[in-house]
C-alpha cells in the first residue's frame, strides 16, 4: 500500500505545480502527470478497466488542452495578495482537517466498504453468472441504468458543445453585439 | 486534389508516421471494443481510442484534408450534422439493445441473466457513441473559429 501513498503524494505535488507554474503548456504537462499517476494508481488497486479508460481519456483531454492553450499567453495574475491567498488556503486546509477528524475516523477502513453489493457481484461472478470480464457484466447488466445514463450524458454534452460552438446561425447574435 | 496537397498539417515525417500507424490504432480500438466482454476494455475505452485515431489524422494532415475525406466518405443525405446523427443512431441502437435485453430478462424462462451477443452489441454502440462524440468535440474546439478569433 506504500506505493499508493507515493502516487498520491506525487499527484498532489503535480497538481500544486499545475496551479502555480506560470507557463500554460507546463501546467498542462503537470495536469497530464496527475492523470498518468491516477492511471497507475488504478493499476495498483487492481482495476485495469479504469486504468485503460483513465489513460485514453487523459490523452484526449491533453490534446484538446494543448491545442487550446499553446497559442495563448498567460495573463499574469501575480500581486501582493498572493501571500494572503496562500495563507488563507493553508488556514482553510488546517480548519477542514481539524473539523473532519471525527467523520474520517467513523469511515469504514479501506477495502471494507459499508455496502455489501460488490460482494454479491463477485459471488455471482464466481458462480458463473457473468461474462469473463466481471466489470463488463456489472456495467451492462446489473448497472445497465447507470450505463444508459452515462451514454445520455455524453450525448447531451456533445450536442451542447456543438450548439455553443457552431459556426452557422450566429450572425444575428454577432450583429446584436456590434450594435451594442 | 489529393489530400497531401492541402497545406495544413505537420511535416512529411509526421504525415508518413501517421499514415503508417493510424490503421493500427483504429484496429486496436476495434479490438478493445469487441474484446470488452472478456478482457479489460469495453465500449468506452475503445471508442476513445477510435476517436484518438481520427484526431491523430486531423493533427497530422490538417483539418482541410480530413474534411475532404469526410465529405467523400459519408453521404450527403445524412445532413449537415453527421456526427450527431451517428451518435443519435448509436444511442437509439443502444437503447433498443438494452430494452431487448431487459425484455428477455423479464420474460424469464430459459433466458440467462445475461446475453453475450446483446452485451457485445451494447459495447459496439457505446463505442460508436463515444468515438463520434469525442471526435466531434475535438473538431468543434479545434476546427471551428472561436469567438473573438475570427478576424485573425
Amino acid at each position: 500500500m506504500i506505493e499508493l501513498y507515493i502516487l498520491l503524494l506525487f499527484m498532489i505535488a503535480a497538481a500544486v505545480i499545475a496551479v502555480e507554474i506560470r507557463d500554460l503548456l507546463s501546467a498542462v504537462v503537470a495536469v497530464g502527470a496527475v492523470g498518468l499517476a491516477l492511471s497507475v494508481a488504478f493499476l495498483v488497486l487492481k482495476a485495469p478497466d479504469l486504468a485503460i479508460t483513465q489513460l485514453v481519456v487523459e490523452i484526449i483531454c491533453l490534446i484538446i488542452l494543448i491545442r487550446a492553450t499553446v497559442t495563448r499567453d498567460r495573463v499574469a495574475a501575480r500581486g501582493g495578495a498572493a501571500l494572503a491567498v496562500g495563507a488563507a488556503a493553508c488556514a482553510f486546509v488546517v480548519l477542514f482537517l481539524a473539523l473532519a477528524r471525527g467523520p474520517f475516523a467513523a469511515l469504514p477502513p479501506f477495502g471494507a466498504p459499508l455496502f455489501r453489493t460488490a460482494e454479491l457481484y463477485v459471488e455471482a461472478g464466481a458462480r458463473g453468472e457473468s461474462e469473463p470480464n466481471l466489470v463488463s457484466t456489472i456495467i451492462l447488466n446489473w448497472r445497465a441504468y447507470d450505463t444508459l445514463g452515462e451514454a445520455t450524458v455524453l450525448f447531451t454534452a456533445v450536442i451542447g458543445v456543438l450548439a455553443l460552438l457552431r459556426r452557422h446561425g450566429r450572425k444575428g447574435a454577432a450583429a446584436e453585439e456590434e450594435t451594442e | 486534389m489529393r489530400p497531401d496537397e492541402f497545406g495544413g498539417g505537420m511535416t512529411l515525417i509526421v504525415k508518413t508516421v501517421a499514415r503508417l500507424t493510424v490503421g493500427l490504432i483504429l484496429l486496436f480500438g476495434i479490438y478493445v471494443i469487441l474484446q470488452g466482454y472478456a478482457s479489460p476494455g469495453g465500449g468506452f475505452a475503445g471508442g476513445v481510442i477510435i476517436a484518438l485515431a481520427f484526431i491523430h489524422l486531423t493533427l497530422a494532415f490538417g483539418k482541410d484534408s480530413v474534411r475532404w475525406h469526410y465529405d467523400r466518405s459519408i453521404p450527403r443525405f445524412v445532413g449537415r450534422l453527421r456526427a450527431p446523427t451517428l451518435m443519435s443512431l448509436a444511442m437509439l441502437a443502444f437503447l433498443a439493445a438494452w430494452l431487448a435485453h431487459g425484455l428477455v430478462a423479464l420474460r424469464g424462462g430459459e433466458a440467462r441473466p445475461y446475453d453475450p451477443l446483446v452485451m457485445e452489441l451494447c459495447h459496439l454502440f457505446i463505442g460508436i457513441n463515444v468515438g463520434a462524440g469525442l471526435f466531434t468535440i475535438f473538431v468543434a474546439l479545434v476546427g471551428f473559429p472561436v469567438r473573438g478569433e475570427e478576424g485573425r
